[in-house]
């Protein structure tokens, strides 16, 4: 007879999870497995909501295995580590992102890219190595392999700091990769969508030394690009002659929009030889106009979060440039409040959910 | 008004072949060519490559043609007489023209020897030159062009079979080479084996690349793999084969210009993998962004090459023996010939024969 979620596991856990594709979530009694060798065992402080804990609740994707419990953007304090961790001990403050496992043999996990092995492991909806499903991080306590855990800075903020594990490492990545941090001087990066993304990719790209312009759908959100966050200027998406003003004159564009939305204004905005550097995960196919790709030499790129080195370089490259992201702390009681508003975009720009706070109580 | 009169514009007597309307019948043309400026060159033709785009241009299938239309991107010829400026050549010379005949010559992308990318690029062809007068291409016995955009053919090669390197010949090179899929060992997809593919086989193998041709004729086979060197061939039709082939290759230059769907290119590709495309379908494409993530794959394009780099092709193309395979006609021919290359028809670009067959 298969085990329950209760039993599976020796360690008694409790969160909050969704049972069908309604995505509403409520409490949810599972467990853990016992703190192994490799392991350390997290009491879980914040974890953040990301859009793609929505997709993943409502199945818009389409491979959802119920029950969920979702949260990638996981922030506490360690309490037990196994025998063979030196790199953390009781009472270090750690961090947990998108991934869990993976195969830790194969030529991208050997260059630090465990975010492209074929058989990594995601921190929540995967099934890991023994055949159970993994939960994430809107929970009490997590247990996770040393290597795919991060040492949160000191200077960093636990709930402001949480989002960056994904949202942060998610930007961070490709803007390395595709050389945004080679030569920054005088290049100038467009940022569509101020959201959860969006925001981190403004200050890190400030703090790379680019030009930043956003580009966004909401005129209103103009005020807090370049007020708040330091983006050099705004553009409204849908207005062509501000497009066509800016037209040619951007090195890069990451776009975060998950949405399904037109690809040819953005592309007019990049110089010969841009980059659009596309994050979000839409349901459908983008149409993608080829003339501009081959009249200009642009080209246009994914990227799927970063390694385990890399999100700790993130972290630390944040903790030296002071850059957090903009939260709002919701007990978890709140979360189906917080994904309705998500939803509608109603947030600036991230909802951290207090878990040890919640769970005191 | 007075209307312009190619015959009457410039000084030196010029004759060539014409569309007149979207028919794009072409017949007999007298026209006028400028006098040599002291920057410029002027050559007598002696072959011209017939490209793929002449054919688009003639019928002005993408709307941009006026007429008279004089094709003809792929010219080769022996120059005649040089400027008092120029540096680069002299009488007797083995010259060729591609693609542009002028650009702005101060931007970014002029300074960056990507001429080919300035916004004010003068086409060879259909395009308007400084003087305001109406480009008209290689199919004619006489060229004048500034020396900066004319590039020496090495003599190895022989002319006929060089020619088509001016346009298919830089179309391929540049991108093997911008996008980084010039490396030893890479494994590289080449979708299509008409003027473009062809060419871009011959290259990617010298540069070191396994080569796979993705066609959608299983015909091509055969020829692909024994004439052009290509180490396997893919029928992209065929969902077995290139469920077999997923996670592949390293890069793929499609050279097809028809809308066809990428995702199961995209497929093909390994994680970091890159599909650059050469030719430019007139609607979007679909573009599934998963697997764009999920792999960190690049959708890129590119198109012709810069003047520096199109030199650059040519010695290399010298250095390995790299000719385009061709069909010489005669200029009566050339009608027929723009209808069996609409067609296909063709192994696998047809050259004409200027020197000795068009005469006014």
């Amino acid at each position: 007879m298969a085990k329950s979620p209760e039993t599976e596991h020796p360690q008694r856990a409790f969160g909050w999870a969704a049972r069908d594709p309604s995505g509403v979530l409520s409490p949810f009694n599972f467990s853990r497995r016992e703190n192994g060798d490799e392991d350390v065992t997290i009491k879980i402080h914040f974890c953040g909501i990301c859009h793609s804990d929505l997709h993943s609740i409502k199945n818009e994707w389409g491979i959802a295995r119920y029950p969920i419990v979702p949260g990638h953007e996981i922030v506490g304090i360690v309490t037990k580590s196994g025998t063979n961790v030196s790199k953390f001990k009781e009472g270090d403050r750690v961090g947990v992102g998108v991934m869990v496992g993976s195969c830790r043999s194969c030529d991208y996990c050997n260059q630090q890219l465990e975010n492209y092995c074929p058989k990594m492991t995601f921190t929540y909806g995967s099934i890991d190595r023994d055949g159970t499903p993994t939960y994430g991080g809107y929970s009490d306590i997590i247990v996770v392999d040393q290597h795919f855990v991060v040492r949160f800075p000191d200077s960093m903020p636990f709930d402001a700091g949480a989002p960056l594990l994904c949202a942060g490492v998610t930007v961070y990545s490709p803007m390395k990769y595709y050389g945004m941090a080679d030569e920054p001087a005088g290049k100038h990066l467009g940022v569509v969508g101020l959201g959860g993304l969006g925001h981190v990719a403004v200050k890190i790209g400030k703090a790379f030394g680019l030009k930043v312009t956003v580009i966004s759908h909401s005129p209103g959100k103009e005020g807090e690009a370049v007020g708040r966050l330091g983006a050099d200027g705004f553009l409204v998406s849908s207005d062509p002659l501000q497009i066509k003003a800016a037209s040619g004159s951007m090195d890069y564009i990451i776009d975060t929009v998950s949405a399904v939305h037109a690809l040819t204004p953005l592309l007019a905005l990049l110089k010969t030889n841009g980059k659009l550097i596309t994050l979000g995960l839409p349901d459908k196919p983008l149409e993608l106009p080829i003339a501009p790709l081959v009249l200009g030499r642009k080209l246009v790129g994914g990227s799927d979060i970063g390694g385990m080195k890399e999100t700790q370089e993130m972290l630390d490259f944040c903790a030296k440039h002071n850059i957090t992201a903009d939260v709002e702390v919701i007990p978890m009681d709140q979360v189906n409040v917080a994904m309705a508003r998500l939803a509608k975009s109603d947030v600036r720009y991230r909802f951290v959910i207090d878990v040890a706070n919640y769970l005191s109580k | 008004m007075v209307a312009n009169q190619p015959e009457k514009e410039n000084p030196v007597p010029a004759f060539g072949l014409a569309a007149r309307d979207q028919s794009g019948v072409l017949s007999p043309f007298n026209f006028s060519r400028r006098a040599t400026g002291e920057k410029d060159v002027k050559f007598k033709v002696i072959y011209c490559g017939i490209c793929h785009s002449d054919l688009h241009m003639i019928k002005n299938e993408w709307g941009t043609s006026t007429y008279p239309l004089v094709p003809g991107h792929e010219i080769v010829g022996e120059v005649t007489e040089v400027g008092s400026q120029v540096e680069k050549f002299k009488v007797g010379d083995r010259v060729g023209v591609g693609c542009i005949v002028g650009s702005c010559r101060s931007c970014d992308n002029c300074s960056n020897s990507i001429e080919n990318y300035c916004p004010k690029m003068i086409l060879t062809y259909a395009g308007t030159y400084h003087d305001g007068t109406v480009t008209y291409g290689g199919y004619s016995d006489v060229m004048v062009c500034d020396e900066h955009f004319v590039v020496r053919v090495p003599d190895a090669l022989p002319l006929d079979a060089a020619a088509p390197l001016l346009c298919a010949g830089i179309t391929l090179y540049s991108p093997l080479r911008y996008y980084g899929l010039d490396k030893p060992g890479i494994h590289l997809g080449i979708v299509g084996l008409g003027g473009l593919g062809h060419v871009g086989v011959k290259f990617a193998k010298a540069m070191g690349a396994k080569v796979t041709v993705i066609s959608t004729s299983p015909a091509k086979k055969q020829e692909a793999i024994e004439r052009h060197g290509a180490d396997s061939f893919l029928v992209s039709r065929d969902q077995e084969q290139m469920k077999a082939a997923m996670g592949t290759l390293d890069g793929i230059i499609d050279t097809v210009s028809a809308v066809h769907p990428i995702m199961p290119l995209i497929g093909l590709l390994k994680t970091h993998g890159k599909l650059v495309l050469v030719g430019a379908p007139e609607k979007p494409l679909e573009l599934p962004v998963f697997p764009l993530l999920m792999g960190r794959k690049i959708v890129g394009g590119s198109c012709i090459g810069g003047m520096k780099e199109t030199q650059e092709m040519l010695d290399f193309a010298a250095k390995h023996n790299i000719t385009a395979d061709i069909e010489v006609i005669s200029a009566d021919y050339v009608n027929t010939a723009m209808q069996r290359l609409e067609k296909g028809d063709v192994k696998y670009r047809f050259v004409i024969d200027v020197a000795k067959t068009m005469q006014a």
